[in-house]
């Protein structure tokens, strides 16, 4: 694995070959153990396994946690870390617009006022 | 390889090589662009053929030539065909595949097979979707409200696949050009020295890009509840139809800027062209367009004011739609102080653009009537509205794609047609289309509501002239196809600069090489050096 | 002459219409980064469905998590996040020139997604036993709430799409491992190795929010 690792920094820092950034795999590696143990981490949170209760907040923390692996994905795996910064500004063009949808579709739901027909 | 290109000058893209499996298979991206305007230009006539049928029908009250249900088909076809086989491919596949790279400097777009790969999505998916008129036809109307949609014995689930399968070439153009904009610029050629059509196109691929996604997963939705059940969109099942708008629409409206902005783009590109002059106020054009573009996608809740949206929804959607006013209207303003003191040349291609402003211009301010949520109410589902969108899609869009014929035609053939003719085209639809689509604004104001194949006897009067104008404008555009059949077999041949235009494509041959310029161009200046 | 230049053309990894490789490869990354963006939108059109219709029936969403074993959905999990791990592996060794561990690694994340689809069928076979099924198909008798069908018509829709691009996905790993036996790729030309692993983690994505949604939100 070390030699993997100066083989990468070799061509890394070398030519500067249009941005190729090669991520040596020990980072990896600790990248997939934060990944495994955020997933035990949020079935152990989850009421349905241990019965860990936060009332609303339980939707939450699964969500955050999902948010955080999914990012650990993002910047290491995909490299978004260390890409052109225009790769990661469509990717969060794509997630703001979802937002947008998500957002006015939740507003319109809930300021409905429910009448009763009075025909 | 490029210089001996050049010296045998008869080489072109056309004659490149020959044979119908060499345009069939073709990586081209002016060879694609010529499919999509054959293909186009197809369905443009069976559509139109469909809205000659339905202002037949509504010639005079009660049934005139077909009965409620065959008037709903045709009418759901009119829309459907119009909307997304004619308008939505129209400029950025055809024209905008010609032109996009020979604006940048560029051989071609950035994914020249995706690009083939688009115009078979369109071809597949309209095919799929014309399978629906062997299931008893299509009746809900192009936008496939549930709970109808759901439960009507018709080939709704063939259509919505067409759609789903056609969305994907439009997201493939969309994708192809981002990045064609991106990385394949000539060198010297920056993101302001680009021609305005390019920027027209690179936001309408945002939008293609960011919204039709979601209308695929509307559309199959909606297969899953007709074949599955899946109850979202069902009330009996515990779903919401409102809910469907909100997921069509947030498509949907978007997409009424994917079939506007590059017609702005061509507007400006044809205004500057013949007026001779630097186009007024660049940046701002520029800016708007991705203004327009990025607004869209806040403001779908304008179709849903009087469908059991909360009030609340309904009042931020009406504020926010009219904010699209704001970039809509510098646009306007810049292409007039365009005109100020330009030498101005009324060829075909002007007088199209000149008809756009005007009657854009209306279709415009009709929208921000229709955005106040007051009078929506009362104008909603009437003609008003059929007379509002027929402004800004067949007044802007279609009087803007045949601008950009008109105007790009010497490039693409490499002829030139009939200016008389051409101009002969223009009177018959413009006066055609105030006839047709004019009396529809007082027949919407007076309440006469929209999809309905009858209406009461006191508004024959209006609906006659309607139709009359409907015949006229057809008239003008079978005329119109004569022009372009008759320049390209028969057309006198074009330089290379026939207009005296400066944007880069007029730099290299009429039609142009293979490889769309003999030499990369070095860019060293704006687009329109013209005083 | 044209024919000789066609002939080369083929055979270099450089199509003709791009200046050079660098080019080419920024043209590739930015084109599926952008192609990802549509699929979170595509995707995304389900999870604003789900998220709307949990707030408006959390009890049915309770009861119909409970049919869905957690046990199962944390397996999946770990293998598709390990089976990312081994795809980032194998780009990585194809940036380096280690042809055989790249091969190796893209195998193993081929065999992993196959896990992954086995532990799934397993899933869906009891399910249909059950009748837990769309409205059309819904034939289990004791649903305490009656829009228990929504949740299943969104678990299959969510588990089918993302089902569909786990199968896409493969074939295109399948596809790229191939073209890596063939020697096609090495540390300066790896394009389509590296989208194809964009995609695939892409998928693992969706999964890692789609499991918390389904199994473990009650």
């Amino acid at each position: 694995m070390a030699q993997n690792k100066v083989a990468a920094e070799a061509h890394g820092h070398g030519d500067g070959h249009a941005g190729h950034h090669i991520v040596p795999m020990s980072t990896y590696v600790k990248v997939l153990f934060a990944l495994l143990a955020l997933t035990a981490l949020t079935v152990a949170v989850a009421r349905p396994v241990s019965g860990f209760d936060a009332g609303i907040f339980n939707t939450l923390i699964a969500f955050l946690i999902a948010a955080v692996k999914a990012s650990l994905v993002l910047g290491i795996f995909m490299g978004l870390k260390y890409d052109k910064k225009l790769n990661l500004a469509i990717f969060f063009t794509g997630v703001f617009f979802l937002l947008v949808m998500l957002l006015f579709c939740l507003l319109d739901i809930y300021t409905r006022v429910h009448v009763q027909s009075t025909l | 390889m490029s210089a001996t290109a050049t010296a045998h000058t008869n080489d072109n893209y056309l004659n490149h090589e020959k044979g119908l499996w060499s345009w069939l298979t073709t990586l081209d991206h002016k060879r694609i662009g010529i499919m999509y305007m054959i293909t186009v230009m197809l369905f443009f006539f069976i559509g139109g053929i469909f809205a000659m049928l339905l202002r037949t029908e509504l010639i005079a009250p009660g049934r005139t030539i077909m009965g409620p249900e065959t008037y709903n088909r045709i009418m759901t076809y009119h829309g459907t065909i119009m909307v997304f086989m004619v308008i939505i491919p129209g400029i950025p596949a055809f024209l905008g595949n010609f032109v996009l790279p020979l604006h940048i400097g560029a051989k071609d777009v950035a994914f020249p097979k995706l690009n083939l790969v688009s115009w078979y999505c369109l071809i597949v998916g309209a095919l799929v979707a014309f399978t629906s008129l062997f299931y008893n036809g299509v009746d809900t109307g192009w936008t496939f409200y549930t709970p109808y949609s759901i439960r009507t014995q018709t080939g709704v689930t063939f259509m919505v696949v067409g759609a789903f399968i056609m969305g994907f070439s439009s997201i493939l153009t969309g994708l192809n050009f981002i990045v064609t904009v991106h990385k394949l610029r000539a060198p010297g050629m920056t993101f302001w020295r680009m021609p305005l059509f390019v920027w027209g196109l690179y936001s309408t691929a945002i939008i293609q890009v960011l919204a039709t996604p979601v209308l695929a997963i509307t559309l199959l939705l909606i297969a899953c509840e007709r074949l599955l059940g899946v109850g979202i969109f069902d009330p009996t099942l515990g779903g919401d139809p409102v809910l469907f708008e909100h997921f069509f629409w947030f498509y949907s409206h978007p997409a009424v800027y994917i079939m506007i902005l590059p017609a702005m783009g061509i507007i400006s590109e044809v205004i500057t062209a013949f007026s001779h002059k630097t186009i007024f106020g660049y940046k701002a054009i520029a800016f708007s367009s991705i203004g327009i573009a990025a607004v869209s996608f806040f403001v779908w809740g304008h179709h849903l004011f009087v469908a059991g949206q909360s009030e609340v929804a309904g009042i931020i959607f009406s504020f926010i739609t009219m904010l699209v006013g704001v970039p809509t209207a510098i646009k306007v303003f810049n292409w007039t102080a365009t005109l100020y003191k330009g030498s101005i040349e009324f060829k075909p291609p002007m007088l199209f653009a000149l008809g756009f402003l005007f009657l854009f211009t209306i279709g415009g301010v009709t929208g921000i009537m229709l955005a106040t949520i007051a009078l929506d109410v009362h104008l909603h589902d009437t003609y008003f509205v059929v007379a509002h969108f027929h402004y800004v899609m067949v007044g802007g869009t279609l009087m803007a794609i045949m601008a950009g014929i008109y105007y790009w035609f010497p490039k693409i053939f490499g002829r030139m047609y009939s200016q008389f003719w051409a101009r002969i085209t223009f009177v018959l639809i413009f006066i055609g289309f105030n006839v047709t689509f004019f009396p529809q604004f007082i027949l919407g104001a007076m309440g006469m509501p929209r999809r309905y194949y009858d209406y009461l006897p006191a508004f024959t009067a209006l609906n006659r002239i309607s139709s009359i104008g409907a015949y006229t404008i057809g008239l003008g555009f079978l005329i119109a196809l004569g022009v372009i059949l008759q320049g390209i077999f028969a057309g006198e041949k074009a330089p290379a600069n026939p207009w005296g235009a400066k944007t880069l494509e007029w730099t290299t041959a009429s039609p142009p090489p293979h490889d769309n310029f003999a030499v990369e161009p070095i860019v060293t200046a704006g687009p329109y050096e013209y005083r | 002459m044209s024919t000789v230049n066609a002939h080369v053309e083929r055979h270099s990894p450089l199509a003709h219409h791009f200046r050079d490789m660098a080019q080419q490869f920024d043209a590739a990354k930015l084109g599926i980064w952008i192609f990802l963006c549509t699929e979170i939108l595509m995707f995304g059109g389900l999870f604003v469905a789900y998220i709307i219709m949990h707030g408006l029936y959390p009890a049915m969403f309770a009861e119909g998590a409970r049919w869905c074993d957690w046990r199962m959905g944390a397996a999946n999990t770990t293998v598709l996040i390990v089976s990312s791990f081994f795809m980032a592996a194998g780009v990585h060794y194809t940036q380096t020139n280690q042809r055989v561990k790249a091969i190796q690694s893209m195998i193993l994340t081929i065999l992993l997604g196959c896990v992954f689809l086995v532990i799934k069928y397993f899933e869906w076979r009891h399910k249909f036993e059950l009748g837990l099924l769309p409205a059309h198909f819904f034939h289990y008798k004791g649903a305490h709430h009656a829009n228990l069908p929504m949740f299943f018509s969104l678990y299959f829709c969510m588990t089918g799409l993302h089902g569909i691009h786990v199968v896409v996905g493969m074939c295109l790993i399948a596809w790229v491992t191939i073209r890596s036996i063939r020697g096609e790729f090495n540390s300066e030309y790896y394009t389509a190795v590296e989208t194809v692993g964009l995609f695939w983690h892409l998928v693992d994505i969706i999964w890692i929010f789609l499991f918390p949604l389904l199994y473990l939100v009650g």
